[in-house]
């Protein structure tokens, strides 16, 4: 082990000497305490260490041990349900342990030693194996079955299989050259797992969020940034999507926010149940909490721990969703480290190498064909939320984002002040899958679902130039025409986009009764052009009562919205047409 | 401590290399620790006191709390009292008055600790804590109704040069009580505030009768700015003391955190650090957050931190960094307008950017009532159309207008001299929820789109707005 001294410190940057053999990267304990640090720079013998804890009280002088080891991940049964911290000690194992406050220099097991869990062999003595290759199964939580797999750079033919019941560090199968692959393995967080191929993404993600799946849609193993001020609602989007979101795997990145919020998604996903699988949702998902408030080195880590849970399981050929909220948090710690080294900053103090980290890091998405023999798919679809300063996008967190991800869903405080939610902006928002996933859309909800989702589009366009005149001029100014498309517009904000995360029946909207929803309201602007044309004035079909089970649509349960809603589609034509025959 | 107090005597230093701003630079120093105090005794025999906030080699940064006039390179004599900042917690520290530094200054009896505890605290476990959930009834409508504190948040005011926050403070103080009717006791930590407007807290505080419950820390504006980078972590450590060791139902207010912003910036650079926006360091976000975030609650405990933070927006400007930052660390913010204030409404709560986060967790069935939330909702939507609405009339007038807009219109200065306009009234919910409904019953039932039909059925009355809006004209 190599072990030097601290020669200064500075916040969480320590400078130690007496380093020379340790490599960048490399896990080192600092001081007395041991507290867990990352060497990010060497220079001669001295490396400078980045602390993830807090280094009030550190001396000169004090020891600094280097583990020769990168941040190592533990990748086997027993992560579902997991809080982790953003170094993947466990939140639930300290709070036992040490109290209801994080102390220092404590580490913990991130797979608990205690539990056994029961393996079912997939190989026989004598079969070969490869990287990727399923040797056999645990029953994580009651609907994921985790995959026990050789781990990446391993191959070789069947010793010994063992079945029966295992802790996570007991060996289950034996090679002939005598690697022994057990339950668990470990995984460097910093580097990406390998994957045979990386796939174009044809599959929606969907979300049930109407806005999010009719208008901008992404693909699964996509990626997403949800840019927005304070207040706009990132943080309800981001846990109303890992409740819906059409994932098997959920992994929840809590990077630098509030600590009560993780407390929600504690207190709220063990009780709601996953409306496919009928287990909650809880047993699906991934928590790695690093709040503002715990230290900012570990918060610069947290992103990285999340998205090599989330390989692991996409590995299995899981479907994987990733929320970060934020990443803006993971952004400002990269720069108060950068800061504390000293390196030239960039734009707006952050480093230079901002842009590349983030790269690196939704690279690491996608659609992809696992390793192993049996080419099963797995995918990552990730969405970050950002956090701009003062609510201006031009900073370069999201400027940097946005030229990577596929698509950009903007956060409009002028909407969350009326209470508009999502306040997802429909002007400023932007999906690249549309072309990739069309098809998924006409094949299985329906064929005019695209031209239907156009033609809404463009009436919402329409209506942004119609109150540039209604500015000047006044609404009463306009041609009936004008009016009926405000009419239409105001119609979809309010019936269609608004969406309450917190109602029981309106969370989570299924395609079919979105696409039904859409059609009803654009059917109702359709039959009122064909009145105003045989001149009916607009006010007396504008005053027709079905406007108001219109606006009642969203209390529908999903699963009477075919019949309702048909009954009501024809009901628009024929009791609005009826009028034009008067 | 005896420990502390004999290394205390071991290593003095008189090797002062330099002095810059509030920082002095300590040579040939062996064995600091990070973070720790040390006392200053400069030529002409004052003591004051200090923070090491850089280790390099043998050299020590100090940051002095306090005017670094008269010291000099020569006698100046640094102790290292071997320990980071601690604060004194006991329960007997209720009515007193400390400086920012957390020591007495009101001449009362010596304060005998229960517990030492580093100001610094230590996060609180996210496994640990406990969902908030409990409304705390303010008595103000735009809050209660609107925008709900519940037991353990964080929720900022943000006022301006010249806008009311201090008074807005002082009533949720004098009106603030749980469900239950346990009361809170009040840690104040004021930061760099007028000799004015701690005068203005202690008077109302007497009032209302709640001086015995009230910790006090006092940092004026002529005392030293550095000392403000301790003040609110010393009251959050004496915050948390109460709650989770004594049980109780703590609130704080910290005045005003604009103060201790420039103060940061007042360090960093003088530490030459590479500024961000406007300034203010890199980590401000994260310095914040380590204030912002002692707020909560335990599994397992009766008691609760809940926090009113003030702070005053640079020339009403909500984007400047330092209400910026907060509003993305708080839960939630409440938002003054200069406008509102201009036309004697008080509270002048600008209620469009206002947000309480955790007001889903504490309204509702059950804890408030079920209409709760759609009523907001809807407020929210009528008075959001009014006050666009302002602006077309500005430019095209009334006349170009349809029935349905003049209505909203109206709705908008009914609810501000309804609603917001309550002056000292200190109003029981159900009294604002009436109001609500009041004021949705002046808009056609067709409009109401935020609240559950159920709802509307039971609630919803035009006779009722009409006796309203004619006791209005």
């Amino acid at each position: 082990m190599i072990e030097g001294t601290i020669v200064k410190v500075s916040g969480p940057v320590v400078s130690a000497e007496g380093m020379s053999g340790a490599k960048m990267y490399d896990i080192a304990k600092v001081g007395e305490l041991g507290l867990i640090g990352e060497i990010v720079r060497l220079d001669g013998d001295t490396a400078i260490v980045q602390v993830y804890e807090d280094t009030s009280g550190l001396r000169v002088g004090e020891r600094v041990l280097c583990t020769e080891e990168p941040l190592l991940l533990e990748l086997g049964p027993g992560l579902l349900t997991s809080i982790y911290d953003g170094i993947q000690r466990r939140l639930t194992d300290i709070a036992e342990r040490y109290g209801d406050f994080v102390v220092r220099g404590v580490s913990t097991d991130a797979l608990p030693r205690d539990r056994r869990w029961g393996f079912q062999p997939l190989v026989d003595v004598g079969d070969e194996v490869v990287e990727g290759d399923v040797v056999g199964e645990v029953q994580e939580t009651a609907h994921i079955v985790h995959r026990i797999m050789v781990p990446p750079g391993i191959a070789g033919r069947v010793a010994e299989v063992k079945e029966g019941e295992f802790a996570v560090d007991e060996t289950v199968v034996f090679l002939e050259d005598g690697t022994e692959i057990k339950l668990y393995q470990t995984w460097p967080a910093r580097v990406p797992r390998p994957v045979k191929r990386k796939e174009k993404p044809t599959v929606p993600f969907i979300t049930g969020t109407r806005i999010l799946d009719t208008f901008f849609p992404i693909a699964q193993g996509g990626y997403s940034i949800i840019p927005g001020g304070f207040g706009t609602g990132k943080t309800v989007t981001e846990t109303t999507l890992a409740k819906w979101a059409d994932a098997d795997i959920v992994i929840y990145i809590g990077c630098g926010e509030r600590g009560n919020e993780i407390t929600e998604v504690l207190a709220e996903f063990p009780n709601l149940i996953d409306p496919k699988t009928g287990v909650p949702l809880m047993q699906r998902t991934i928590l790695v909490a690093n709040t503002s408030n715990m230290p900012v080195a570990a918060r610069e880590a947290s992103i990285y721990t999340g998205i090599t849970l989330a390989e692991y399981y996409r590995d299995m050929g899981y479907n994987v969703a990733l929320m970060a909220d934020s990443t803006s948090r993971w952004g400002e710690a990269l720069r108060e480290v950068s800061g504390r080294l000293e390196e030239m900053p960039g734009e707006e103090g952050y480093p230079a190498y901002l842009a590349t980290r983030l790269a690196d890091f939704y690279e690491r998405c996608g659609r992809a064909v696992c390793l192993g023999s049996d080419d099963r798919m797995g995918s990552i679809t990730a969405i970050g939320a950002v956090s701009p300063p003062g609510g201006d996008f031009s900073e370069p967190m999201t400027q940097n984002s946005l030229r990577i991800t596929g698509a950009f869903w903007a956060l409009d405080t002028s909407l969350a002040y009326r209470r508009h939610f999502p306040a997802i902006s429909w002007t400023k928002s932007y999906t690249l899958y549309l072309e990739q996933i069309q098809d998924w859309y006409s094949k299985n909800v329906a064929e005019d679902w695209r031209a239907l989702r156009d033609k809404a589009m463009s009436l919402l366009q329409k209506e942004v130039e119609l109150q540039e005149i209604v500015q000047l001029v006044g609404p009463d100014a306009l041609p009936d025409f004008a009016k009926a498309v405000l009419e239409t517009t105001r119609m979809l904000r309010e019936d269609f986009l608004q969406q309450f995360a917190f109602s029981d029946v309106d969370a989570y909207c299924s395609l079919r009764k979105q696409y039904l929803m859409l059609k009803v309201i654009l059917t109702y602007y359709d039959c009122l052009e064909e009145v105003l044309v045989q001149g009916v004035p607009l006010r007396q079909a504008t005053e027709h009562p079905i406007k108001n089970e219109i606006a009642r649509m969203k209390e529908i349960p999903s699963e009477e919205a075919e019949e309702k809603l048909n009954d009501l589609l024809e009901r628009v034509q024929r009791e609005l047409r009826s009028l034009g025959e008067w | 401590m005896a420990d502390g107090r004999t290394f205390l005597a071991t290593t003095e230093y008189r090797t002062v290399g330099e002095v810059a701003g509030p920082l002095l630079f300590v040579s040939k120093v062996k064995g600091a620790a990070y973070n720790e105090m040390v006392e200053i005794h400069s030529a002409d025999g004052s003591v004051k006191y200090g923070q090491v906030i850089e280790l390099h080699g043998e050299l020590a940064v100090v940051q002095v709390f306090g005017p670094t006039a008269g010291l000099d390179v020569e006698r100046t004599k640094v102790r290292f009292s071997g320990e980071v900042a601690k604060m004194p917690c006991t329960v007997n520290l209720l009515g007193r008055i400390l400086n920012g530094m957390g020591r007495p200054i009101d001449g009362g009896p010596e304060v005998f600790p229960e517990e030492e505890r580093e100001v610094t605290g230590s996060p609180i476990n996210p496994w640990s804590r406990e969902e908030p959930r409990d409304f705390i009834q303010t008595g103000i409508s735009a809050i209660d109704g609107l925008n709900t504190l519940v037991r353990g948040q964080k929720l900022p005011i943000f006022s301006g040069a010249g806008l009311p926050g201090n008074e807005l403070a002082a009533a949720i103080v004098r009106n603030a009580k749980i469900l239950g009717g346990e009361e809170f006791a009040i840690v104040f930590a004021a930061m760099g505030i007028t000799r004015r407007e701690a005068a203005f807290f202690q008077e109302s505080f007497a009032r209302s009768g709640a001086l015995e419950r009230v910790v006090f820390f006092l940092n004026l504006a002529d005392d030293p700015t550095v000392e403000r980078l301790l003040t609110p972590r010393c009251a959050l450590t004496v915050a948390e003391f109460l709650a989770f060791e004594h049980d109780m139902q703590v609130l704080v207010i910290l005045t005003d955190m604009t103060n201790y912003c420039e103060a940061l910036r007042e360090i960093s650079t003088a530490r030459e650090e590479v500024p961000g926006r406007r300034g203010y360091p890199g980590y401000m976000y994260t310095d914040l957050a380590s204030i912002y975030e002692r707020a909560g609650r335990i599994k397992g405990k009766p008691g609760s931190v809940t926090q009113v933070p003030i702070l005053t927006m640079p020339d009403d400007d909500i984007t400047h960094p330092i209400p910026d930052l907060t509003g993305y660390i708080t839960e939630g913010q409440i938002v003054l307008s200069r406008q509102l204030h201009r036309r004697g409404i008080f509270p002048p709560i600008d209620v469009l950017p206002c947000l309480s986060r955790l007001m889903n967790l504490g309204i509702g069935e059950g804890r408030t009532r079920g209409d709760h939330r759609g009523l907001a909702d809807q407020l929210y939507a009528f008075y959001a159309e009014g006050v666009d609405l302002r602006r077309l009339v500005a430019i095209v007038g009334e006349e170009a207008l349809t029935d349905m807009d003049r209505l909203a219109l109206k709705f908008a200065d009914a609810f501000e001299q309804n609603y917001l306009d309550q002056k000292d009234e200190n109003r029981e919910l159900e009294q604002t929820l009436e109001l609500g409904w009041k004021l949705v019953s002046m808009m056609p039932k067709e409009a109401i789109k935020r609240i559950k039909t159920e709802y509307i059925e039971k609630y919803y009355n035009p006779e009722y707005a009409r006796e309203f809006a004619a006791s209005e004209g």
